[in-house]
């Protein structure tokens, strides 16, 4: 395979890195990466029997018709040299094959919640929770509104102490800024401390 | 010692490539970058029109899962291309930049500076 990685050619292109918004049906997914994402959300199809279901999995579809998956990712430059996507990925359970090769390599997740049906986040929590993989709440309010407190969320959820409950606006671009700056300090906060450093976030 | 010089040249193209593995062929995740090369290596054979459009669509490092939305294909029927061009010689690709949990302080403090720009 000697040629083919871009490095070994002397050929640069960007580092790429990504974070998943997960969550149920509706609530506001495809809302956020358009927010924070430089290109309008991009939309790709995967074919679920390509993307390796057996054909018995897709007994619990009731359309026929839904034989394929979508999946919205938006983009921001960070720098020269870095990019980071984002990943609206299908909230049902019957997905969790893909999420599982949407969540290598990822720096981590925003769960999102709409709290009128926090169930339909439910599935993406235990996904997260059960793979060790760094995430976050976002309440998103719909109409702005915000009837709980985080504290009150945390609890109905079952969330560990430590878990960050934001309350946000995923039609805001600045909401949702602050949503994926409070999982990169988290991320920050636990790095520096395996690494043996006192936490630093400005 | 024998076995200590083995081990040093398993580990030794790892640490070259910046802890990178190489990617196996059909190992396209979705944010993979892809570049054509050019010009195309001596001896390239004709090509299907799909996978022409593919090497104008990377003249610019681009990832597959945009690729893939911009030829309006599944990103597996595009992995597959790849595959053939990559088997080509006709492009070259970039693996996303590998997460560890415990070490990459630097890049995170870069996603955060790149986030308050926003
Ligand atoms: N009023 C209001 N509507 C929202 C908000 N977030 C999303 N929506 C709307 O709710 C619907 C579902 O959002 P969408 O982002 O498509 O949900 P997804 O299924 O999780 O991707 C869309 O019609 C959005 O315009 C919000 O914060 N407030
Ligand atoms: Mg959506």
């Amino acid at each position: 395979m000697t040629g083919s990685d871009a490095t070994a050619q002397g050929v640069t292109a960007p580092d790429t890195v990504k974070i998943l918004i997960a969550g149920g049906f509706g609530v506001g997914k495809t809302t956020m990466v358009g927010s924070v994402s430089e290109i309008v959300p991009l939309r790709t199809e995967e074919p679920l029997t390509m993307a390796g279901l057996g054909v018995d999995d897709l007994n619990g579809i009731e359309e026929k018709r839904a034989t394929t998956v979508a999946l919205d990712f938006g983009r921001i430059t960070i720098s020269q040299d870095l990019v980071l996507y984002l990943f609206g990925t299908p909230g049902q359970q019957r997905f969790w094959f893909m999420w599982n090769d949407l969540a290598i390599g990822a720096l981590g997740a925003v769960v999102l919640v709409d709290v009128r049906r926090p169930e339909s986040s439910f599935a993406a929590i235990d996904f997260f929770e059960r793979r060790r993989i760094p995430f976050v709440i976002g309440v998103n309010g719909f109409h702005g509104l915000h009837p709980y407190a985080p504290e009150e969320i945390r609890e109905a959820l079952a969330l560990p102490d430590g878990a960050q409950v934001l309350l946000c606006d995923a039609r805001e671009r600045g909401s949702c800024r602050e949503v994926l700056t409070a999982l990169i300090d988290q991320l920050i906060a636990t790095t520096a401390r395996a690494n043996g450093h006192p936490a630093r976030t400005s | 010692m024998n076995g200590g010089d083995t081990a040093g040249r398993l580990v030794r193209p790892f640490t070259l490539t910046g802890g990178r593995t190489r990617p196996d062929r059909g190992d396209f995740t979705l944010i993979t970058m892809v570049i054509a090369v050019d010009p195309p290596p001596d001896g390239s054979t004709r090509l299907q029109p799909e996978h022409g459009r593919i090497l104008r669509l990377c003249a610019e490092p681009i990832v597959v899962a945009e690729l893939a939305t911009r030829l309006d294909l599944p990103v597996s029927v595009v992995s597959i291309m790849l595959c053939d061009l990559l088997q080509a010689g006709r492009i070259v690709v970039q693996p996303p930049r590998p997460v560890s949990r415990t070490t990459d302080l630097e890049l995170l403090q870069k996603v955060r500076e790149g986030l308050d720009r926003l």
